[in-house]
């Protein structure tokens, strides 16, 4: 299996078998959609906030290993951050998945980044980072308060329709 | 569904068969097969989203534009003779192969989606009227259901759906009771791109005749593997699609009676369709440049034109003869995977084998296979109605051509098992 570990990494396997936070939130501050209509992929990010901190964070929905993956430990990562340490994460980690963090794939783990780094290898895989990368668009979307749904599959290079 | 035991299956399709069909050479003419991708052998099983062209094909091309370049029905010099004739023959070459009756009832357009679309806005917009029908079946690709929605929300017409079975089977009975007297044509797929199901055409034909209804059938995915006679099905509008039989990109056919395509306005203006032009009134020209607005891709009609060429040496029987085998091996071998569910199970199909796996999104067992050197489809095939018919959002689709083997189906039950181990 040595041969996947650029990106089906065990950690992503692990969250994608036993994804974290994984539940409905009764009362959330705020909350926002993510659908990747031509794959499938669905996802919702409940949040509760304490003035500008996330103090609590929650995802349902379905869809691959990496887009599951993803949300799980979106919601590991951000919980006790503040909404600006948010969206700089969710700026960094666009750049590890679409391969614009400087040394991408080389260093052992890219700044900042934490247990997000274990993405790395989607940025090898141009298809797959609208998988990746839903659950942080809807996050910025909750912080946002903005209701319409989200969808990343303009980030896909080539889009899915054929025969 | 019956399972059939590999020895006898293995017996039948090693080595050459008694008529000659020898798989192994055959990929000899086929230069992308031999590469390898992520390290492993390719493994080319995506062939209802195109086909790979043989040598023969390549060969056409490059000679063309090497040594024949120039525009069609233009020149009286040499090389625009030379290529006038290869196109023309090329035309000819299409009739035969779909057993037209006149090679002026062959149209060369883009695909089958340009061919659909043609029919829809000349066709359809003379004859479809406001409160009138257009009928087509539950297993459609998306290029033959949103040119008729375009046309009925244009003409205030109606969208019917005749259903299918869990099978993936269209139901006769229920496609019969929707035929009536608002109904202005039927347009059904031969082969469905993303369950495989071999449509009964020849019955759908008689039932709308009988009704008074023309009848346009997709034949994008049964062109590379059945044999097509459009006189004996009486069928009105036959489309195909040049990628898939073979030839290059960008190249397909409609064949439509002549009859129906003499009296339907032009599809596109422009040079090659016209008698005359005067700023007062333009003629147009006859079938089939009617319809062949501006420079034709040549080349693609050329490269078609061998591709059928090549078809015709291999031989149709002989293809669907192999391409049986191999799809009854590979439900066999597939049907043996725990948690495998095969989608698109009708008693008579085209290779093609469209599946789910409990427990993996196909995008994540696409990707797994891909990196095992296998080429599969995932994804809802252009066809999302047929996924929210079976309640999935996508499948994984392996679809089979006559250069495929055995072997190769056996490394995609090992790549279904690596992807199982993976996720398990």
């Amino acid at each position: 299996m040595s041969d996947f570990h650029g990106l089906y990494q065990e950690v992503i396997l692990d969250h994608n078998r036993k994804p974290h936070n994984f539940r409905a939130m009764a009362a959330p501050d705020r909350r926002a959609e993510g659908f990747n209509r031509l794959c499938g992929d669905k996802v919702t990010i409940f949040l509760k906030m304490d003035g500008d901190r996330i103090s609590d964070v929650s995802f349902q929905g379905s869809g691959c290993a990496i887009s599951t993956a993803s949300a799980s430990i979106l919601t590991d990562t951000i919980k006790g951050k503040t909404r600006a340490e948010a969206e700089s994460l969710f700026q960094k980690f666009h750049e590890l998945v679409t391969g614009k963090s400087a040394g991408n794939g080389q260093e052992a783990e890219p700044a900042g980044l934490g247990k997000l780094a274990v993405f790395s290898g989607v940025s090898e895989y141009p298809a797959r980072v609208k998988c990746a990368s839903l659950a942080w668009h809807t996050l910025h979307n909750a912080l946002d308060d903005k209701h319409e749904v989200v969808s990343t599959e303009a980030d896909e290079p080539v889009p899915g329709e054929i025969r | 569904m019956a399972v059939i035991p590999h020895e006898i299956l293995s017996s039948t399709i090693e080595g050459p068969s008694s008529n000659g069909f020898d798989v192994y050479k055959i990929r000899e003419d086929f230069p992308i097969l031999k590469q390898r991708v992520n390290g492993k052998p390719l493994v080319y099983l995506d062939n209802a989203a195109t086909s790979q062209k043989p040598k023969a094909v390549l060969d056409a091309l490059k000679r063309y534009y090497t040594e024949d370049n120039a525009n069609v029905h233009r020149g009286v010099h040499e090389l625009s003779q030379r290529a006038t004739k290869a196109y023309e023959d090329a035309r000819v070459k299409v009739q035969h192969f779909l057993n037209a009756r006149d090679s002026h009832e062959i149209i060369f357009v883009r695909g089958t989606t340009e061919a659909i679309n043609l029919v829809a806005m000349t066709y359809g917009r003379k004859n479809v009227g406001a409160g009138e029908e257009i009928l087509i079946s539950a297993m459609e690709h998306h290029s033959n259901i949103v040119p008729w929605q375009i046309l009925c929300e244009e003409k205030g017409a109606n969208l019917r759906v005749a259903p299918i079975n869990d099978a993936g089977e269209l139901l006769l009975d229920e496609f019969e009771k929707l035929l009536n007297s608002r109904t202005k044509l039927v347009a059904v797929a031969h082969v469905s791109n993303a369950l495989g199901t071999i449509n009964s055409i020849d019955r759908i034909i008689k039932l709308a005749h009988r009704a008074n209804v023309p009848v346009l059938i997709d034949g994008a995915q049964a062109a590379p593997h059945l044999r097509i006679d459009v006189q004996a099905l009486d069928c009105d509008f036959y489309t195909v699609s040049g990628h898939k039989l073979f030839g290059p990109t960008g190249i397909g056919v409609l064949y439509g009676k002549a009859a129906l395509l003499e009296a339907m306005p032009p599809f596109h203006g422009g040079g090659d369709m016209i008698s005359s032009v005067t700023f007062e009134k333009t003629l147009y020209n006859v079938i089939p440049y009617k319809f062949e607005a501006g420079t034709p891709n040549i080349a693609g009609v050329i490269g078609l034109g061998t591709g059928i060429d090549y078809v015709n040496k291999v031989g149709l029987e002989n293809i669907g003869a192999y391409e049986h085998e191999l799809l009854s091996y590979a439900t066999a071998r597939l049907s043996e995977i725990a948690g495998l569910r095969i989608i698109g199970t009708a008693k008579d199909k085209a290779a093609v084998l469209s599946f789910v796996l409990e427990g993996v999104h196909p995008h994540d067992a696409g990707t797994i296979l891909d990196q095992e050197g296998i080429a599969v489809r995932t994804g809802h095939h252009c066809a999302q109605p047929v996924m929210h018919r079976f309640g999935i959002p996508a499948t994984t689709r392996a679809s089979l051509a006559f250069y495929n083997t055995k072997e190769e189906v056996d490394a995609l039950v090992d790549g279904i098992k690596k992807v199982k181990e993976i996720f398990g």
